[in-house]
């Protein structure tokens, strides 16, 4: 089966976010950009189930600017076989990615596709769920293992206490979590590999999907600083602050 | 505007988290709940009883009883019909719900939202909340989930609202639910605890989480919490994890014992009201956030300070 494996081109996860003095976003000029961590462990899980004989085909897909071409060739070092561009300047809400996926979804005909659960720039945790509801598949959030058993995929989720196990008819969604596989780095004869592995670009219209957004941005804001407070001598001296509070056993 | 609150519940009592959703949706509008799950008359009663509601739903059938999303979404889309806003919890469960509704409805959701700026204007954290984005919907509908340490909870009891059947939705039949492990602890859950005790990778093992940062939650009747540094070491399960991409917690007190304070871990308790560190490093950032800093061997000082307190 064909995997599909969306992936998003963001602000690296160690570069702090700068909030522009003008409160119209994030400053992403002249930073570092990266695939979205949670993209990543997703690339890594279609890879593993293509080793063992699960998956036949990796295709990377990416909605942003040409500059993603970068991200999807991170994917095609690590293993992914093809990548899809669809290439727009503008910021492309989940609702409209999940029907720019549905429509890739349409003409691939995966058996799986594999999202991260979130990305770090805007936090949505909405575009696995999103693809889901449109294809009218099953989808297993938040995975921390998965496991095809032929025609149904078993996904063990990370929930609020612990964990939960669903099991769900394939074709069917994944979203990845934090502990679902540590990804490999890309060797450097598989980043030369990956230059001549083929890459299609797309845009949205070639899909017919209007991505004129459906939430404004008014600003962007620093959140509310925290100020330090004191720096107690000893353990003596933050007992008696604790008791003052009302805390003690 | 007439919002339906998701009831987020065990099967037998309502979870706070929905009691935050309840004050989210108040500012909105008139507030209806949808009480989902098999066997659910008592949590449908206890949900009427919630200050401030008009309209109980329940759905009550064994396909809704372990929150498959296949089978909820198309539940709730019905429902949406005669509502304007879908106010969602933002735990594990809401996450999982809330956007395969929104895709049914054809609207953008908006994630996470800490408060509520207009009818249709919120606040809401991006970049692991190191910016904050003021946005407005221009959807017919909305649909919301609620960061629930962003909100007052609503009084669980006091209300009186009116209890009616929901007949609509059955099984899908492309998921089902295999089992679950969730931990029991004799302790408060983290989301909802007063006072939350963590521990980070400088104590080093399993056994030195147990026989330093277990005692002294014992004494104070604290849940147990650690950074992320922790749990991937193994100390703890996953499931304690506070930060960014685990639980965002704001208790009353928050001990934070051998953290140096990574900006994932400030993402999930920096809205503790009382913030402790405890660290032998004097210049680890949690310093700048800590009401009260102790620099001090936290193997000596957390023993000393559970025999004091």
């Amino acid at each position: 089966m064909k995997i599909l494996v969306p992936v998003k081109r963001v602000l690296d996860y160690n570069v702090k976010p700068r909030v522009k003095s003008d409160g119209t976003g994030v400053d992403l000029a002249n930073v570092k950009m990266s695939m979205n961590p949670f993209d990543e462990i997703g690339v890594e899980e279609a890879i593993r189930l293509k080793e063992k004989g699960v998956a036949t085909e990796i295709i990377a897909v990416s909605v942003g600017p040409a500059k993603a071409q970068e991200t999807l060739r991170t994917a095609l070092a690590m293993g992914a076989d093809r990548a899809i561009l669809v290439q727009t300047d503008d910021a492309v809400e989940p609702l409209a990615l999940a029907k720019i996926f549905k429509a890739i979804a349409d003409a691939e005909q995966p058996g799986l596709v594999i999202l991260g659960k979130q990305a770090i720039d805007d936090d949505n945790n909405q575009t696995g769920q999103m693809l889901a509801a449109l294809t009218g598949w099953a989808q297993g959030t938040f995975a921390s293992a998965v496991n095809v058993e032929g025609d149904h995929i078993s996904v063990t989720r990370e929930v609020d206490g612990g964990l939960e196990t669903v099991k769900l008819k394939l074709p069917a969604i994944v979203t990845t979590d934090l502990r679902l596989n540590e990804p490999r780095y890309a060797s450097l004869p598989n980043i030369m590999k990956a230059k001549s592995k083929p890459l299609d670009t797309k845009s949205p219209a070639d899909y017919d999907v209007d991505t004129a957004p459906r939430v404004k941005t008014v600003k962007v804001s620093e959140p509310p600083v925290r100020s330090a407070g004191v720096k107690v001598a000893d353990v003596d001296e933050l007992v008696a602050k604790l008791k003052a509070m009302g805390v003690h056993s | 505007m007439k919002t339906l609150v998701w009831v987020e519940h065990d099967g037998s009592a309502v979870k706070d988290a929905t009691l935050a959703a309840v004050t989210a949706a108040s500012k909105l509008g008139e507030v209806h709940l949808l009480v989902a799950g098999s066997g659910v008359d008592g949590v449908a009663k206890a949900a009427a009883g919630i200050a401030g509601v008009g309209k109980v739903h329940v759905a009550d059938n064994a396909a809704f009883g372990h929150n498959l999303p296949e089978n909820i979404a198309p539940l709730v889309a019905e429902l949406m019909a005669s509502h304007d806003a879908f106010v969602v919890p933002a735990t594990t469960t809401g996450k999982n719900i809330a956007p395969r509704v929104a895709a049914l409805l054809d609207v953008m959701q908006i994630s996470e939202i800490l408060s509520v700026e207009g009818p249709k204007t919120f606040t809401r954290p991006i970049y692991a909340g190191n910016a904050i984005a003021t946005v407005e919907s221009s959807d017919a509908k909305l649909v919301l989930t609620i960061r629930g340490t962003a909100f007052e909870k609503a009084a669980s009891t006091g209300g009186s609202g009116s209890v009616e059947a929901v007949s609509a939705g059955g099984d899908a039949g492309i998921s089902s639910f295999v089992g679950a492990e969730i931990a029991k602890q004799d302790r408060p859950e983290l989301t909802s605890a007063k006072i939350i005790v963590s521990g980070g990778r400088a104590l080093g093992s399993s056994e030195k989480y147990q026989e330093v940062i277990v005692p002294l939650a014992d004494k104070l009747g604290a849940a147990l919490g650690a950074s992320r540094a922790a749990v991937d070491a193994g100390y703890v399960p996953n499931d304690y994890q506070v930060g960014q991409t685990g639980k965002i917690v704001a208790p009353e007190v928050y001990f934070a014992i051998g953290i140096s304070g990574a900006i994932q871990h400030l993402a999930g308790m920096k809205d503790s009201k009382t913030i402790v560190a405890i660290n032998k490093d004097e210049d680890a950032p949690i310093f700048q956030v800590a009401d009260f800093g102790l620099v001090a061997d936290l193997f000596n000082a957390v023993p000393e300070l559970t025999g004091k307190i």
